[in-house]
C-alpha cells in the first residue's frame, strides 16, 4: 500500500466528525465499592484529526473509548459528535478492539458485511464489502473462516469491518497490540494511508509511545487511574514519518518522562 | 476454504500383476475376509441343523455370494474408485464379523452349544426379515412417525424457550423455576398420568417424547446463549445492530454448538421414552413389536427388531451429526461420529 504525503491528503474531502469530550468522569461499582476510572476528562478533537491516547495500563483508556462509542454513558459530563450528544452506539463511530472479535461462524466476507447487514442496506451495497476487502488486501481470503487467518490478517478484517461503514470517527483500542513487530510496522503505514485517504477522525489508544508518535497529530498522555489528561502534545511533523526523526525522539523522551519511565530511556 | 484445498493426490496407477508380497499385504486381509465368509456359507450348508429352520440354505448361499463379492472387490479395488477404497478400509471388520457369524451359526444351529430358543441362529433372524417383513416395516414406520413428531415439537419448543430465557431476564424469572422443578423428572414418570389425560395414546406419547427432548435442548440452548461473549454484542451494536439482529445473528449462531449438544442428548433420552411408551401404551412401533414377540416367546423376532432399532437410532444420530457438521463448518476440530 502506498503511503501518501500530507499535502496530497488535503485534496480529499474530509468526512471526519468533530468530537468533544466535556468534563467526563466515570466510575464502576465493584462489590459495593466505587472505583473511579475517569476524572474530569476534557478533550476537543477537530474533524479529520488523528489523536493518540497514551496511559498506564488500567488507567481507563478503554473505558473512555467505550463512552465515545456510546456503549456506556458517562456518570458526569457529556460527549458530542458534531454538536450532537452521544447517547448510544452508532455506525458513524466504529470501534476496532484489541482482539479482532471476528464472528467465528462467518466467513471473512460475511464478517466485513456485518455493519451493512445490521443496518439493512447490504443488498444494494455489496460492492462496498468487496472494495474494502480489496483495500486491506484480503481478496483471496474472502471465503476463509476466522480460525484460518493469522493474527495480522484477522486484525485487518476487523479494520475492514469498521471501514465498510464509512465511519466519521474511527476508534481504535490497541488494535496492533498483539501483532509481531514487522506486521505492526506494516499495518501502521497502512493505517496512516487509509486515514489520509478517507479523512475520518481517528482516536487511537496505544501503549507504544513510538506508535503514537509515528501515527498521530496529537498525543494525549493520561495519568494513573482515575485518568486525567496529563499532557496534550502536538506532534506537527509531515507524513510519512521516520522512526529515526530526532524531533520525535525528543518527544518520546518527554512522554516517557510523563509516564514516569525516564530512567528506562 | 476451497481456495486452499490441494486436489487429492491421484491414486497409484493400477498394477498389472498380483505378487506374493501383495497377498500378505493389501490383498491379504481382503482375501482372508473372503475365506471367512466362505467358511460361514459352508458351515451353514455342511452340517445339518439341530432344529427346523427354513432359511439355512439361502443363508449359506448368500454368504458364499458375499465371499465372492469380497474376493472380486479386493482384487479390483484399484479400479473401483471410492467403493474399492471403502472395502479395503473395512476388510479387517469383514474378517471379524464373518468370524463372529460363523461362530454364532456353529454354536447355535449346528451343535446347540448355546441354549435354544434364547439364542436363535442367524437363519431364524433372516427368516423374520423375509417372512414377517410387513409387520416389521409397519412397526418401523410407526416408530419413526411418533419419534419424529415428538422430537421436532420438543426440539423447537426447547430451542425457543432456551433462547428466550437466555436472552430475557424477565422470561427467565418465570420459566427458570418451572424448568428446575419439572425438567429433571424422567419423562417416563409422567407416563401413567399422560395416558389418562391425553385424548389418545399417540398424543400422550408425543408429549412424553417432546418433554424428554425439550429439557436438554432448553438447558443447553440457554447456557449457550448466556455464555456468548459480550464482546460480540459490543461489536454488533457499534455497527448499528438492533436487538432482533443481536438475537438472530449473534446470540443464536454463537450458541449453536451448545444447541447441538442439547439436541444430541435429547435424542438419546427420547429414544428411551419412545420404546417404553410403545411397550406400555401405543399398540404400534418397534417397542410394541418387541413386547409382542416376548409374549409369544419369539426370540428371533426380538433380536431382529433390536437390530433394526439399533440401526435406526444410529442412523438418526448420524443424521444429526451430519447436519451439525454442515452448519458448524466454521468450528475447528469437531468430533467425527
Ligand atoms: N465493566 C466494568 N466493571 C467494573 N470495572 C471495570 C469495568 N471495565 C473496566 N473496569 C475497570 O476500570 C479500570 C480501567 O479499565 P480500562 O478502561 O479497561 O483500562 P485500560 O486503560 O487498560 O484500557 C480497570 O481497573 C478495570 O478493572
Ligand atoms: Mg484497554
Amino acid at each position: 500500500m502506498v503511503v501518501q504525503s500530507a499535502a496530497e491528503a488535503i485534496t480529499y474531502p474530509a468526512v471526519g466528525a468533530e468530537l468533544d469530550i466535556e468534563g467526563v468522569s466515570h466510575a464502576f461499582d465493584i462489590d459495593g465499592a466505587v472505583l473511579p476510572v475517569l476524572d474530569n476528562v476534557n478533550l476537543a478533537i477537530a474533524p479529520g484529526e488523528f489523536v493518540a491516547l497514551l496511559g498506564p495500563s488500567g488507567c481507563g483508556k478503554s473505558t473512555l473509548l467505550r463512552l465515545v462509542a456510546g456503549l456506556e454513558k458517562p456518570r458526569i459530563g457529556s460527549l458530542r459528535e458534531d454538536e450532537a450528544r452521544i447517547s448510544g452506539p452508532h455506525p458513524s463511530r466504529v470501534v476496532v478492539f484489541q482482539d479482532p472479535t471476528l464472528f467465528p461462524w462467518r466467513t471473512v466476507w460475511d464478517n466485513v458485511a456485518l455493519g451493512l447487514e445490521a443496518q439493512g442496506i447490504l443488498k444494494t451495497q455489496r460492492h462496498r464489502v468487496d472494495d474494502v476487502i480489496e483495500l486491506v488486501g484480503l481478496s483471496s481470503f474472502r471465503n476463509a473462516y476466522p480460525h484460518q487467518l493469522s493474527g495480522g490478517m484477522a486484525q485487518r478484517v476487523a479494520l475492514a469491518r469498521a471501514l465498510v461503514n464509512d465511519p466519521k470517527i474511527l476508534v481504535l483500542d490497541e488494535p496492533l497490540g498483539k501483532l509481531d513487530s514487522l506486521t505492526r510496522i506494516a499495518m501502521q503505514s497502512e493505517l496512516v494511508a487509509l486515514w489520509q485517504r478517507k479523512g475520518f477522525t481517528t482516536l487511537l489508544v496505544t501503549h507504544d509511545v513510538e506508535e503514537a508518535l509515528v501515527l498521530a497529530n496529537r498525543v494525549i498522555v493520561l495519568s494513573d487511574r482515575p485518568a486525567r489528561i496529563k499532557a496534550d502534545i502536538a506532534v506537527g511533523r509531515p507524513y510519512p514519518r521516520h522512526r529515526g526523526d530526532p524531533h520525535l525522539a525528543g518527544l518520546r523522551k518527554q512522554i516517557l518522562g510523563l509516564l514516569g519511565l525516564e530512567a528506562t530511556w | 476454504m476451497s481456495t486452499y484445498s490441494v486436489s487429492d493426490t491421484t491414486a497409484a496407477a493400477p498394477r498389472a500383476a498380483v505378487t506374493l508380497a501383495d497377498l500378505s499385504g493389501s490383498y491379504g486381509v481382503g482375501l482372508a475376509a473372503s475365506l471367512v465368509w466362505l467358511a460361514f456359507g459352508l458351515s451353514c450348508l455342511y452340517w445339518p441343523d439341530v432344529g427346523d429352520w427354513s432359511r439355512t440354505g439361502s443363508l449359506g448361499i448368500g454368504a458364499i455370494v458375499i465371499a465372492a463379492f469380497i474376493l472380486f472387490g479386493t482384487f479390483s479395488a484399484d479400479y473401483l474408485g471410492g467403493a474399492g477404497q471403502a472395502l479395503r478400509k473395512r476388510a479387517p471388520w469383514l474378517v471379524a464379523f464373518g468370524a463372529f457369524v460363523t461362530l454364532w451359526e456353529v454354536a447355535t444351529a449346528k451343535f446347540a452349544w448355546l441354549p435354544l430358543p434364547f439364542f436363535p441362529p442367524p437363519q431364524s433372524i433372516l427368516e423374520v426379515y423375509t417372512d414377517d417383513l410387513p409387520k416389521l416395516l409397519d412397526s418401523v414406520f410407526a416408530s419413526i412417525k411418533l419419534q419424529l413428531g415428538g422430537y421436532i415439537i420438543g426440539a423447537t419448543i426447547g430451542f425457543i424457550t432456551g433462547v428466550s430465557i437466555g436472552w430475557s431476564q424477565k422470561i427467565g424469572y418465570w420459566v427458570h423455576p418451572v424448568l428446575r422443578f419439572i425438567g429433571p423428572l424422567p419423562a417416563t414418570a409422567w407416563l401413567p398420568i399422560a395416558f389418562f389425560t391425553f385424548p389418545s395414546s399417540w398424543s400422550a406419547s408425543t408429549f412424553l417424547i417432546a418433554l424428554a427432548t425439550g429439557f436438554p435442548v432448553t438447558v443447553l440452548t440457554w447456557s449457550g446463549v448466556a455464555s456468548v461473549s459480550s464482546a460480540y454484542y459490543d461489536v454488533a451494536r457499534t455497527l448499528g445492530a438492533k436487538p432482533s439482529f443481536l438475537v438472530l445473528k449473534v446470540a443464536i449462531p454463537a450458541a449453536l454448538p451448545h444447541v447441538f449438544v442439547g439436541l444430541f442428548m435429547g435424542l438419546g433420552s427420547s429414544f428411551a421414552v419412545l420404546v417404553v411408551a410403545e411397550m406400555i401404551g401405543v399398540k404400534a412401533g418397534l417397542g410394541w413389536y418387541l413386547q409382542w414377540a416376548q409374549g409369544w416367546a419369539a426370540y428371533a423376532n426380538m433380536y431382529a427388531a433390536l437390530i433394526v432399532m439399533s440401526l435406526l437410532c444410529s442412523g438418526a444420530i448420524t443424521l444429526l451429526f451430519r447436519t451439525r457438521d454442515r452448519l458448524l463448518v466454521w468450528q475447528k476440530g469437531v468430533v467425527k461420529w
